[in-house]
């Protein structure tokens, strides 16, 4: 039998192949996991910044021996009995189990380069950074423990957005941890943010942004809306650097971007000027 | 009959209410009894399709919008234009008029009647801008001691390239941040759809309300489902899995209280639909008179800070 060809020409292209995450993808050179760990995760080729789980970055940040975790046993709970294809708790046991972590952000207590600082750290790992009830809670506390201990508080982001799975609690995570900025600002605590790949939705939308000085990582995505949602809608053309650092930097939205490399001490030297 | 577990759950809440410090001293009763009003009024727990009627209603064409409100609420209406940079968002509306005899600056989004206004106003989906618009004239009247009212109603912050270039996230945030700040009675109402950080930018308020068939959402059931379901069609699943009802929203200590709808919904009866809003905010602004400004702000935050699920 004749083979028909009904091939259509449409713009979606083939889904690429599954990269290995050790793979860059920007420039496909590949490592292995101690050459990246060595290198803060940035490829030695193109200096593109691979995603750092919070712990790593912390160690990657302080001084040594410095930090101490605060509560870190606090899990999310299900208010909603939320299912989707799978139960929420099936998720979260999930990526618990996958982590190692309770929840997307680490806090405690630490120094840097020698001047205390309180440390509010995501990792996009735990259900895509996504803010629940417990990421809410623990940077309202990791303000309060700055407060108490008068010293800065440096906030590392990267985050899709609210969790979905908790509904409207969710949402409310935002004028949370928004009431709780304004208490430390009251205390005329400073807080550095920087904003790691991606800083997105709901957490752009209210702590990420409000930072006495805010940094970014190079590259980093940081839109209120993803480059998918505003093309539909707009059907506008979207430039390369849509919504990255570089063009948040252009229009006045952040006032650095800083590679990975060169975090420690720049934090460093911002907490000397805030002390 | 055995109460619902919503029922109960909503008499846990008035309960640990009664133990919280925050609410202590005279405004305790009032606390109370508004929260016992509405256990009074709740029936049982809205059923999946019930949810979707409210999803239904909330975005009804016919639904009355912001200005439909004013125009039956307040008197002496003074639209106040622009953000003192850069534009006049049309999809955010600011003003100040009288209420009851008093004035008050009112803030909120507004949806278009016809295509020509729906393209002007985005669907009550604001750009930065309308936020800035928004913030300029909440700190007016915190400077002059106006209250604030709020009414909510958008499908979500305007999701553009130049809202995006303008730093639609720090607007957001910046909008809830002058809220927290604020030392004036603040009232929030969504009265249609309180679609996520758009909603949320101008509702950080000391009452917040919520109409009978309103929603008020962290996404959209048509985006939840995209990303949950890899369908949008499966909106109405998606809405029932996360609730975005009155009642739930009052359940899980989201809002305050809930303002009652005329029969059929409030599209059908516009002057019922503003005098039962205007009970509900006159109600709020008697409970929030005479609280010092410090105090407000000082209450406003712990009940934001209080909310959230986690053991």
């Amino acid at each position: 039998m004749a083979k028909i060809d009904v091939s259509i020409e449409t713009d979606d292209k083939p889904a690429p192949p599954p990269k290995h995450p050790n793979t860059c993808p920007s420039c496909h050179s590949h490592y292995r996991d101690d050459e990246l760990e060595r290198a803060l995760w940035v490829c030695a080729q193109c200096g593109h910044h691979f995603p750092m789980r919070a712990r790593a970055r912390i160690a990657s940040l302080v001084d040594k021996g410095s930090f101490v975790e605060e509560a870190a046993d606090l899990h999310s709970e299900d208010p909603l009995g939320f299912f989707d294809l799978r139960p929420y708790t099936e998720r979260l046991a999930e990526a618990e189990m996958s982590t190692g972590l309770a929840d997307a952000m680490v806090i405690g207590q630490g120094a840097i380069e020698g001047t205390g600082c309180e440390l509010a750290v995501m990792d996009f790992s735990f259900m895509g950074g996504s803010m629940g009830s417990v990421v809410g809670e623990k940077f309202s506390r990791a303000c309060d423990s700055s407060i108490e201990r008068s010293v800065p508080l440096v906030t590392i982001t990267s985050s899709g957005g609210a969790r979905m799975q908790e509904g409207i609690l969710a949402l409310m995570q935002l004028p949370k941890t928004i009431a709780a900025i304004e208490d430390l600002r009251d205390a005329r605590q400073a807080m550095i943010v920087v904003m790691a790949h991606p800083t997105t939705g709901g957490v752009l939308a209210s702590f990420a942004t409000l930072g006495d000085v805010l940094l970014a990582e190079p590259g980093a995505l940081m839109s209120f809306a993803g480059p998918r949602v505003v093309q539909e809608l707009t059907r506008e053309k979207l430039s390369e650097d849509f919504g990255r650092a570089e063009q948040n930097l252009r229009f006045g939205q952040i006032d650095a971007i800083v590679e990975r490399r060169r975090l420690r001490t720049t934090l460093g030297r911002l907490l000397r000027l805030f002390a | 009959m055995a109460p619902s577990e919503q029922e109960l759950r909503l008499r846990e809440r008035l309960g640990r209410l009664r133990n919280l410090p925050l609410l202590g001293g005279a405004r305790i009763s009032g606390e109370l009894e508004r929260l016992q009003r509405q256990l009074d009024r709740i029936g049982q727990e809205p059923t999946d399709d019930e949810i979707w009627r409210s999803v239904e209603l909330a975005r009804h064409p016919d639904r009355p919008y912001t200005l439909d409100y004013v125009e039956r609420l307040l008197d002496d209406w003074f639209e106040l234009h622009g953000d003192r940079s850069r534009a006049d968002d049309a999809a955010m509306i600011a003003g100040l008029g009288r209420f009851e005899g008093r004035t008050v600056a009112l803030v909120g989004q507004q949806k278009g009647r016809d295509i020509h206004q729906r393209t002007e106003r985005r669907f009550g989906m604001a750009n930065p801008e309308g936020y800035a618009k928004a913030m300029r004239v909440m700190e007016l009247a915190d400077r002059h001691g106006f209250p604030v009212i709020s009414l909510v109603d958008t499908p979500g912050a305007y999701p553009g390239v130049a809202a995006e270039q303008h730093g639609q996230g720090s607007a957001i945030a910046a909008s809830q941040a002058v809220m927290a700040r604020l030392t004036v009675p603040t009232i929030a109402c969504v009265i249609g759809e309180g679609g996520s950080g758009g909603a949320i930018a101008i509702a950080l308020a000391d009452r917040v309300l919520m109409q009978e068939h309103a929603i008020y959402s962290v996404i959209s059931p048509e985006g939840c489902a995209m990303i949950l379901w890899r369908d949008a069609g499966e909106a109405k699943k998606a809405a029932a899995a996360f609730k975005p009802d009155a009642a739930h929203c009052l359940e899980l200590g989201v809002i305050d209280g809930i303002v009652p709808e005329p029969r059929g919904g409030a599209h059908v009866d516009y002057r019922e639909a503003s005098r039962l809003l205007g009970d509900s905010i006159r109600e709020a602004l008697d409970d929030l008179d005479g609280i010092p400004g410090d105090e407000l702000r000082r209450r406003r935050r712990a009940k934001f800070r209080s909310l959230g699920v986690f053991a």
